[in-house]
């Protein structure tokens, strides 16, 4: 049936792939129990939101650094693991996705397809028979419906390969099950957007950590993430996106200036400290004598544009109800200064992106 | 410590240094050590759980100057 080699031990082996969510932990856990023996594969995207709070500093409320959900996650259900890093290839998904967006610009089915992709390909080297995924029918709008779970495995090459161990049960039966590798008896029939069901699973196998709120933690479906990103890729005119310029649409207030001009205003030290790495080529802006932000600029920028960054400086450093505000800047050629009212509200307005 | 290689993941975030580590260690023998320098503080909690999942010996982390050296032992 497959290619696979005889695992030694006679297990059978599968990839699993391992957000290190609720869905996926107990999906592991759920063929472990069925004596799979796993290799779990997890995708970098550069899109995850705890990996980007903590590059912002985010601590767990015990003051513990964060760490890793994956990894974690492997760690607790000893099971071997890999972080992929696919971030590059990644752009080019989320800047054409071929199956659209989700509510956001978040490109769910053509993520899941990629990823799969990627998990097929490894099977041989691996040894591994079959992939599961901790989908769950019903639960995310764009990508687990029950015709979408169908394109995903007919297109990620996976036709009777791809178990969903929490669903299996309402969907029809895959290799694994017909082949006597898994019981389907002992696998799930969980469906719908309710967790309730997870989180009795994961009571009763003992799982008590896990990320909470679970699920959504991509930065791709924020709206306004989504409203940055369709600014960019208009001002971009086709020309291919970066991905430092993605990893920027995360941080800080972002304004549009009517010459075209992109500045980002850093929300708070973090954010400073955040933006300070990616001053090389920007132009940077700072209130000389009051606490506030770090307003990064894109683009050659004009006089009036200086005049319009150094007010939104002014605005929202600690002496915005100060007529006038020493702002200092350097756009490359050496620090300069010059005095300004704060931006007005309808300024904002108009420049708010 | 002492090292038989060193892998800079300076200024590397979350969880590139894991995704280098990986890499690097097939390079050493078995049951040589191998120091990660990084500057991303969440090494501290990723890299004992990376070699707890994939079978490595995690030797420890040493601190100072916003920078975390970090030992692993290849086991396998």
């Amino acid at each position: 049936m497959t290619t696979a080699r005889e695992h030694p031990s006679g297990q059978v082996r599968a990839v699993g792939l391992l957000s290190g969510g609720l869905d996926s932990t107990l999906a592991v856990r759920v063929m472990k129990e069925q004596g799979i023996d796993i290799y779990a594969l997890n995708f970098h995207t550069g899109f995850c939101l705890t990996d980007h709070r903590r590059a912002l500093g985010g601590r767990h409320a015990g003051g513990r650094s964060l760490g890793n959900d994956a990894l974690r996650a492997a760690a607790a259900l000893g099971v071997e693991i890999e972080v992929v890093d696919i971030s590059e290839e990644y752009l080019e998904i989320v800047t054409g996705p071929k199956y659209g967006y989700g509510s956001a610009v978040n490109p769910c089915i053509d993520c899941r397809i990629f990823m799969l992709r990627r998990a097929a390909e490894q099977l041989e080297r691996l040894g591994a028979r079959f992939v599961f995924t901790g989908e769950v029918l019903g639960q995310r709008p764009m990508s687990q419906h029950r015709q979408t779970l169908d394109l995903i495995e007919r297109k990620s090459g996976l036709e009777g390969l791809l178990l969903r161990p929490l669903s299996a049960r309402l969907l029809p039966s895959t290799v694994p099950e017909r082949e006597g590798w898994v019981d389907r008896s002992r696998l799930y029939a969980i469906q719908g957007r309710s967790r309730k069901e997870q989180m009795r699973l994961a009571r009763e196998f003992g799982i008590a950590s896990y990320p909470q709120p679970a699920g959504g933690c991509c930065f791709l479906t924020d709206a306004a993430y989504a409203r940055r990103f369709r600014d960019l890729v208009r001002h971009r005119h086709g020309e291919r996106l970066r991905a430092e310029e993605m990893t920027l649409l995360k941080v800080g207030r972002h304004f549009r200036l009517p010459s075209g001009v992109k500045a980002i205003v850093g929300r708070d030290e973090d954010e400073n400290r955040f933006l300070e790495r990616y001053v090389e080529g920007r132009s940077r802006f700072f209130a000389a004598d009051f606490v506030g932000p770090l307003v990064l600029a894109e683009g050659e920028l004009e006089e009036s544009d200086v005049g319009q960054i150094a007010s939104l400086v002014a605005r929202y450093c600690d002496g915005k109800h100060e007529p006038v505000i020493r702002v200092k800047y350097d756009r490359g050629e050496g620090e300069r200064e010059l005095e300004v009212h704060p931006a007005r509200e309808e300024e904002l307005d108009a420049w708010r992106i | 410590m002492k090292a038989d290689a060193t892998l800079d993941a300076y200024g590397l975030l979350c969880p590139m240094p894991i995704v280098k580590t990986s890499a690097k260690i097939k390079e050493l023998a078995v049951g040589q050590v191998l120091e990660v320098i990084a500057t991303d503080e969440g090494i501290k909690e990723d890299m004992p759980a990376w070699c707890r999942a994939t079978g490595q010996e995690f030797l420890g982390v040493e601190e100072g100057d916003g920078e975390y050296r970090v030992y692993v032992r290849r086991k396998r």
